[in-house]
């Protein structure tokens, strides 16, 4: 019990389970409401996403709500709502796909830039919004909910036929240059499953150990936290907020220049109208739910990964995939309230091991005072 | 120890809820993978592209075949949506399962699904499948069921301009994309061709990959008043449900609109039927209920299966007698016209 009360990530763990807990209770009432086996359903949903293809597509999805809450949490550390990241990696994405169409590159140096290119635009995007803010102080969720827009109006714009747009003949799609072989990131075969997992899932990887580092590690990182924290104290001890908003700005944007890569080098090849979008607001999510923490976020982004995989099984079923959004609600408004009555408790165990500690070293201060 | 004691409390009632709701029974759920007995009945999968049924348009069209299949030929049939902002291997994935499942055949509704079906067909070669709006995706067990959209869109463009006396009419599409163009195309050259001085307002709800112009029913509204209130006063529109909004400020402005896919005339509101003229008929319902005959025969083509004016697989509604029947002399002769090559219609 002790151990319990004095160790942060079991505080945590208990917490991410109670949140389960509560939300699993909260889909039963709704499907037994509905008219459905709760039991039978989650067992059809855990068993669907156990078979070796759904496996792969919870991971290659895993994989990108990871880069996106990622994107998202290097902005939250230090107290800024990027919400564009949506904008950013769909702007950035696109632009990657048409240089890495356009050009003609050995690999390794083909699939190099294309992400750069990725995560230049993706930084570029997002810059403007930190500029906005340190210089004419514009509020960062305007900014970026406006930058959005526009990034979806451009996009519209360039993808067009005889500008970045072309068209396969018999096909109402419309998309860039498909990027050539030589540009791919060939998929790790998962035994038994036709689909592979996206060979960019090793990137998501990287960016969570890199993440891990420059948040945690470094002096970067350090006044990032600290200005996330209390922004006067910061200044107060010498560090540079403005600096800090933009450089977490480009940061942020560049990570979520990333977002569409593995799919991009690893499925689709071009970027067209059935390109994934919206994956920056579902970031957000993620990244709360796993308390903006690199591990936390991993278990955050395989679990959302696994409820929207498993909702398939749920319309085939004839129980309507709407349950699924339920379940994820419910985890997400759990585990901010549950995290943060933990939080208390942990607290209050903290203050009374401390009295209790310092009652036993010094049994009757007042009486040496008189 | 208390306060631990509490929790595992709360962990406790959380389980017991679970266990008492599990108990109030209901509906069984099964994981799909029983292609056993596939082999008793036919069974018919169909699959939806973002948006699925309600649209009072295209996908319900889709809908509205199926369920012709179901009632007319006594099939078992099974329809599934997309989720938002999913890849294509939840596509493939989705096809996948609707094909290990035993049905056969099974039908892609919308263009997204061209890259998955090519896949998923080339591994389940005794399924037949079928796509809706695309062409570019091949196989000896796939079938693309097309559609000439401008035909019909030149007819009811003529009909518009034929009905229009202020001579400006209005066009609103759902999303800008290749698809919608080729309507705007068909409308514009009908109404040319009708009137030559004739002014068309075109007017998109959303552009490029935000597909949000399709289920915007109040930005629909919007843009139809704008156009009613800049001289317009026929619109038709392509635009799934966001052309409720356009029967919505017809009704309101007293102005003409023109439907789409579907015959809108049956579905809309009685304050808005008498100002529907009528409605490009796109016989999604037709070509999924014929695709699905053909299957069971063992007739069913692969290649291109082309939907338009000689086969009656786009028309127009005459639903609306009362407002229709002065024009509809000239739109049967265009029709002929048309059919017999007298007159091309663009496409771009």
């Amino acid at each position: 019990m002790n151990r319990l009360k004095n160790s942060p990530l079991a505080l945590t763990i208990l917490a991410a389970v109670i949140a389960l807990a509560f939300s699993a209770a909260v889909t039963s009432i709704v499907l037994s409401l509905s008219g459905f086996n709760p039991p039978s359903t989650f067992q059809a949903m855990i068993e669907f996403g156990l078979e070796p293809d759904s496996v792969v597509n919870i991971v290659n999805r895993a994989s990108t709500y990871y880069l996106a809450a990622v994107a998202v949490a290097i902005g939250f550390r230090m107290g800024l709502f990027n919400i564009g990241v949506d904008g950013q990696y769909r702007l950035a994405a696109m632009l990657a796909a048409a240089v890495g169409g356009a050009v003609a590159l050995p690999p390794v140096l083909h699939q190099a830039v294309i992400i750069l290119v990725a995560m230049l635009v993706g930084a570029l995007w997002a810059g403007i919004a930190g500029l906005l803010k340190v210089t004419r102080g514009v509020s960062e969720v305007i900014a970026t909910i406006m930058l959005n827009f526009i990034a979806t109006g451009i996009i519209a714009y360039l993808l067009q036929n005889g500008r970045l747009g072309t068209q396969v003949a018999g096909s109402d799609n419309i998309g860039t240059e498909p990027i050539a072989s030589s540009g791919r990131v060939g998929g790790i075969p998962y035994p038994g499953a036709d689909l592979k997992i996206f060979g960019l899932v090793l990137l998501a990887v990287a960016m969570g150990v890199a993440f891990h580092i420059v948040v945690e590690r470094t002096r970067f990182g350090f006044d990032l936290r600290a200005t996330g924290l209390s922004p006067s104290a910061a200044v107060a001890s010498g560090v540079d907020a403005k600096r800090m908003v933009v450089v977490a700005m480009l940061l942020s944007g560049a990570a979520a220049g990333l977002i569409g890569m593995p799919q991009l080098l690893g499925s689709s090849y071009s970027y067209g109208l059935d390109f994934p979008s919206g994956l920056g607001f579902v970031g957000i999510g993620i990244a709360l739910l796993g308390r903006n923490k690199p591990v936390g976020i991993v278990f955050a982004a395989l679990l959302w990964s696994f409820l929207d995989q498993s909702s398939q099984i749920l319309e085939f079923n004839e129980i309507p995939k709407e349950i699924v959004a339920i379940t994820q609600a419910a985890v997400l408004l759990s585990v901010v309230v549950v995290y943060e009555v933990v939080r208390r408790l942990g607290l209050r165990w903290q203050q009374q091991a401390v009295a209790a500690e310092l009652a036993d070293r010094d049994p009757s201060p007042k009486e040496v005072a008189a | 120890m208390r306060r631990g004691l509490r929790i595992s409390l709360v962990t406790l009632t959380g389980a017991a809820l679970t266990l008492a709701a599990s108990a109030c029974g209901g509906k069984k759920a099964t994981t799909g993978g029983d292609a056993g007995d596939g082999k008793k009945t036919v069974k018919v999968g169909l699959a939806y592209d973002i948006g699925g049924r309600g649209d009072k348009s295209f996908n319900d069209a889709a809908y509205a075949g199926l369920q012709k299949v179901k009632s007319t030929l006594n099939l078992e049939v099974k329809d599934i949506e997309a989720t938002k902002g999913e890849s294509d291997n939840d596509k493939v994935q989705r096809l996948e399962l609707l094909a290990k499942s035993g049905y056969n055949p099974v039908i892609a509704v919308g263009f997204a699904y061209a890259g998955p079906l090519g896949k998923v067909a080339k591994n389940h070669p005794n399924t037949k499948f079928a796509i809706v709006d695309d062409s570019s995706v091949t196989g000896p067990n796939v079938t693309n069921l097309v559609f000439a959209e401008e035909q019909g869109s030149f007819l009811v463009g003529a009909a518009a301009a034929l009905k229009s006396k202020t001579g400006k009419i209005g066009f609103i599409g759902g999303v800008d994309t290749p698809l919608i163009k080729k309507f705007e195309a068909g409308y514009t050259a009908g109404a040319k061709h009708a009137k030559p001085d004739i002014k068309i307002d075109v007017k998109y709800i959303s552009r490029g990959t935000d597909t949000s112009g399709f289920s915007d029913p109040a930005k629909g509204k919007t843009i139809a008043e704008g156009q009613y209130d800049g001289g317009a006063d026929v619109i038709y529109h392509a635009a799934g449900l966001s052309g409720v909004g356009l029967f919505q400020a017809a009704a309101a402005k007293k102005k003409y609109a023109i439907g789409v896919d579907s015959d809108q005339y049956q579905t809309a509101e009685a304050a808005q039927k008498p100002l529907i003229i009528t409605s490009m008929l796109k016989r999604v319902d037709t070509a999924v209920f014929e695709f699905v005959k053909a299957a069971g025969e063992g007739t069913a083509k692969s290649g291109p299966v082309t939907f338009d004016l000689k086969n009656d697989g786009v028309g127009y509604s005459t639903a609306n007698a009362a407002e229709i029947k002065d024009v509809q002399a000239k739109l049967d002769e265009y029709k002929q016209q048309i059919i017999s090559g007298a007159i091309t219609v663009p496409t771009k």
